[in-house]
């Protein structure tokens, strides 16, 4: 490999890292021009078909053995049994299957009185309302019954995902070697694309909701892993030392010191458990699990917007109040009672919530409507909406406007760079990365880059990789050219940062399905729609991180800089942009994770990357391909991971903000 | 165990933070010095320290930021295991006990006050100062009853049910001294605890934290890093600096005598009158005549007196017995400051 020859001398001072990444840049460029020339060997090209290793076989046979010869099928299937269990009796409280115990379903009425009630204890009268209106809405407009078949598999998976969670994160936060055990994993698994979760739950853990509950628990524990850790190492010393002279026995000092006095980031890591769980178990929908997410892959897969639009709503609201109710409980504070309050006034709550709930659940047995709304009752607008929206899309305006938006970017930008990204021999391709990685990492990263884009390119899926590629750098760089000035401009004023800020929060916490909506209801089913959805997507972060690396320059550099007689404009640039950069890459950083997110989602749209054909793996039994593919995907998404947090915190570093 | 066998004594104690503070220590040459210890890779917390701490005895030890103060007074709780030398407390050893053996001890015979108090957030007052109780596996009505009469002597009636966040800073750290005093500890232990309090507060809890030691007399180690507070309030002041102990003595002695060019500096621009008192001034080959003065009366309690007398020599009773005279000149020159 090029880059590995070039690493001796970089230690040359002549040779600094942009002059390296020059360097190699140039001999990038020389490639393809001998390429374009057609001077160039086809070996140096594309790697020869021979030439590729069937890493698929031999992770079939690595995952044969696993599975039957040391018999982790059999302990899954053992396992399956009483998450089956679980699952079952969730299943028939929410939406009344038969199995034991043969109780439910419980009334609507009933769950959305309980969640009013619980909105109120965590936040006041605005997130009862929310709580309570949120269930109302989802059973007017007829779609309980989807709703509560991925609220059966939530309410096992998060809690599930929850114990697991802070039992590792306690493991890694007392044992130095768990830690750096564990490190390496959370990486490749917060980079991982989620069908690589999906088929080895299918595999050991059965077709349905067993596997939803098993893909989505995985996908939801590192953060809390990670959350868990952060939050005991951050008990002050002072607490502790109290609990060592209170004469704490080492579980004591556990139970009664550290975890409760780092319940706040233990609760932050609740909520990212509940949000990932939702994101994870509305994707289930692709191996077959029914609900919410099922439904709407149906309805856009029959091109249905009006219900889709009105799934999509209803997932939103869910996504929210869980959301808003979860931060409510991270900052909600004990507060004392008057001595000598009545036992039932300290308990006002609890008593009133099981009183609605009761009284619903007897109402329920005699009001039809209150335990079920059927299929004549609801509110459901599907097709009238579907009748506005082609009504809208139709027009004159706004058919132009979208067309011209998809004629331009298809074919005067899209496609060319896409050609043109093609037609780089891979060598010359991998070169180009490294020298990225070396003018912002340094050798180390460079070294990285080029092992796993070779990895990449011994895999034998690098046209569809270079794809993939392609969408998240053009969805990305779109996403940069709308998100950069929104934030800068948003920055400006205490009023727009804290709602643009306030928006981001929410878009972040829907699940990423949610934007194939609008993608596909303006552009169809087109690439343009996939890089709609991926830049949308990615847009979040960047004007959150923009905002929030402004927001927080310190207020005395500003003032120095009036006093200094800088103009706004100087201001933003000799002052501003660089203090916020390192925050600004972080934002960057997350956009183009989030984008590898996205673009393997969009392949139910149609695209013909590594998401395509991932996604074909998982009507079958296909292991082996399904983690090469994976591991592809994850090996790209690591190169940038690691190359710009290294940047950001060696400029944080430089800049004196570091911690 | 008699009256005068030293409640905590440590011999030659070290504590180093380092990569290998064991192996470095057994090579270390004698009488190397803190800056190169420190080059050589290490941060001597506690060099060389030998103290005694007396039943009945409040020690202040003084010192500024990262003088090692802390770190010493966590050895004699065993928060941190020393390096070398050794700390006996009530005669054990104490890096000698089992894991089980030390929380019987803390348990037992310790209490600690932080100076960020370091309560439980999640739990009110009087759960906070039940504590301790709690984790020896005292019955909840039990330790409650208890933990109640301490709030009680703290002052703090009537907030038992609220939570530390609710508090005023100097109202929590009553909290942590009614926590620290719950198991009825023999040694008590106080790390700066008026550090973090405004200067009205602090002057308001040292009288108050006088008050419960007259009424307590417990055995006490009291860390400072304000000289004031250390002369009010101790027996004797052991004065650190990167990581030894600079001088220990009583206060008149400490004023009158600093050991070394680094404690004189403190005692420079402190009013001695105030600090000495007529027993240390008081010497046993001179006589003097008429009426004495008490041995516990400061040379700024007795400055009319000095002024108007013109006594060459003027006797000291201690409990009605004479112990000696001082010369009325010493005291003056106390008084003036020229002494």
């Amino acid at each position: 490999m090029a880059v590995l020859t070039t690493n001796p001398t970089a230690s040359d001072p002549m040779l600094t890292r942009p002059r390296a990444a020059l360097i190699m840049v140039a001999i990038a460029v020389i490639l393809t021009g001998m390429h374009y020339a057609g001077a160039l060997p086809a070996v140096l090209h594309r790697l020869p078909e021979a030439m590729i290793p069937p890493f698929a076989q031999w992770l079939d046979a690595a995952f044969n053995f696993i599975k039957d010869d040391l018999g982790l099928l059999a302990l899954t299937r053992f396992l399956t049994t009483g998450l089956e269990w679980l699952l079952d009796a969730t299943a028939n409280l929410l939406f009344g299957q038969r199995r034991w115990p043969f109780l439910g379903p419980i009334p609507w009425t009933a769950i959305a009185a309980v969640a009013a009630v619980v909105g109120y204890y965590l936040g006041g009268w605005r997130m009862a309302l929310l709580g309570g209106s949120v269930f109302v809405w989802t059973a007017l407009i007829g779609q309980w019954k989807i709703a509560m078949q991925t609220a059966s598999v939530l309410v096992v998976a998060a809690p599930l995902a929850f114990v697991i969670g802070l039992t590792l994160g306690i493991a890694a936060w007392r044992y130095a070697w768990v830690s750096r055990a564990i490190k390496p994993v959370l990486a490749v698994l917060q980079t991982l694309p989620f069908f690589t979760y999906l088929l080895p739950a299918v595999i050991f853990f059965k077709v349905g909701p067993t596997a939803g509950a098993v893909a989505t628990t995985i996908y939801a524990i590192p953060p809390m892993i990670l959350m868990t850790t952060l939050g005991l190492q951050k008990v002050p010393h002072e607490v502790v030392e109290a609990g060592h002279l209170s004469g704490c026995t080492r579980w004591q000092l556990l139970r009664h010191v550290y975890l409760p006095s780092a319940r706040r980031e233990i609760l932050v890591g609740v909520n990212q458990v509940i949000m990932l769980s939702l994101a994870m178990v509305v994707l289930t929908a692709f191996i077959g699990m029914p609900g919410l997410g099922a439904k709407l892959l149906a309805m856009m897969g029959s091109f249905k917007l009006g219900r889709s639009f009105e799934i999509g709503v209803t997932i939103v609201l869910i996504a929210i109040m869980l959301d808003r109710m979860s931060k409510a409980w991270v900052i909600k504070q004990p507060e004392h009672y008057i001595r000598g309050t009545p036992w039932w006034k300290r308990h006002i709550l609890l008593l009133t919530g099981i009183g609605a709930f009761v009284f619903f659940c007897i109402l329920g047995q005699f009001v039809e409507v209150a335990t079920d709304i059927g299929r004549k009752q609801n509110f459901s607008m599907g097709s009238e909406i579907d009748d506005i929206m082609k009504w809208f899309l139709a027009l004159k305006w706004v058919n132009a406007i979208t067309d011209s938006i998809r004629y331009v970017l298809n074919v005067q930008v899209l496609i060319p760079f896409r050609n043109f990204l093609l037609s780089i021999p891979t060598p010359a391709f991998i070169l180009v990365i490294a020298a990225f990685a070396m003018w912002l990492g340094g050798r180390k990263q460079a070294f990285l880059a080029a092992l796993f884009f070779s990895l990449v390119a011994l895999s034998g899926w690098w046209d569809r990789s270079v794809i993939t590629l392609y969408s998240v750098i053009s969805a990305v760089s779109l996403a940069l050219i709308l998100g950069l000035p929104l934030g800068i401009i948003a920055a400006r004023s205490e009023k727009w940062s804290r709602r643009v800020l306030l928006a981001c929060d929410t878009a972040q916490t829907f699940p990423s399905f949610i934007y194939l909506i609008p993608a596909i209801m303006l552009f169809g089913i087109t690439d343009v729609a996939v890089i709609f959805s991926i830049l949308i997507f990615a847009m979040v972060p960047l004007t959150r991180y923009t905002i929030e690396g402004l927001r927080t320059v310190p207020e005395e550099m500003l003032e120095a800089a009036d006093m200094s007689g800088a103009t706004q404009m100087q201001k933003l640039w000799k002052v501003q942009l660089p203090l916020a950069l390192p925050t600004m890459a972080v934002g960057f950083n997350q956009a183009i994770m989030f984008a590898f997110f996205m673009v393997i989602i969009a392949a139910f749209i149609g695209t013909q990357d590594l998401g395509q054909e991932l996604q074909r793996t998982l009507a079958g039994t296909d292991m082996g391909k399904n983690f090469v593919l994976g591991i592809c995907v994850s090996l790209m998404a690591l190169t940038f991971d690691l190359t710009i947090l290294k940047w950001a915190n060696d400029q944080k570093k430089l800049l004196g903000l570091a911690e | 165990m008699t009256q005068n066998t030293p409640v905590i004594s440590c011999q030659n104690v070290w504590k180093l933070f380092g990569r290998n503070p064991e192996t470095y220590l057994a090579t270390l040459p004698i009488g190397r010095g803190y800056e190169e210890i420190r080059a050589d890779g290490y941060i001597a917390g506690v060099k060389d320290v030998s103290i005694e701490v007396h039943r009945g005895e409040m020690l202040v030890i003084m010192g500024l930021s990262g003088s090692g103060k802390s770190t010493l007074v966590r050895c004699f709780s065993r928060l941190h295991d020393i390096t070398g030398g050794k700390i006996t407390v009530e005669g054990q050893d104490i890096m000698k006990l089992s894991e089980r053996e030390l929380i019987e001890l803390r348990r037992s015979k310790m209490g600690m006050v932080f100076q960020s108090f370091g309560l439980l957030p999640h739990r009110t007052v009087l759960d906070n100062v039940a504590f301790p109780l709690e984790m020896r596996g005292q019955d909840r009505h039990k330790r409650r009853e208890r933990a109640m009469e301490v709030v009680k002597l703290v002052g703090l009636e009537g907030r038992e049910d609220y939570f530390p966040r609710e508090l005023s800073g100097g109202q929590q750290q009553r909290v942590g001294i009614a926590r620290s005093l719950a198991i009825e500890p023999d040694i008590w232990f106080l790390d700066e605890p008026f550090g973090a309090l405004d200067p009205l507060i602090r002057r308001e809890m040292q009288d108050e934290f006088l008050r419960l030691q007259e009424m307590l007399a417990k055995t006490i180690v009291f860390i400072t890093h304000d000289f004031d507070e250390a002369l009010r309030l101790a027996d004797r002041i052991a004065i650190m600096k990167n990581g030894a102990v600079e001088q220990c003595d009583t206060p008149d002695q400490i004023v009158l005598n600093p050991a070394t060019e680094y404690v004189r500096k403190f005692t420079e621009d402190i009013d001695k009158a105030r600090v000495v008192h007529a027993s240390v001034l008081a010497k046993q080959d001179i006589s003097g005549t008429g009426n004495p003065v008490d041995a516990t009366a400061t040379v700024h309690e007795l400055a009319q007196l000095l002024v108007q007398d013109t006594r060459e020599a003027i006797p000291v009773v201690r409990e009605g017995k004479t112990i000696g005279a001082f010369r009325r000149s010493d005291a003056l020159n106390i008084l003036v400051g020229a002494a």
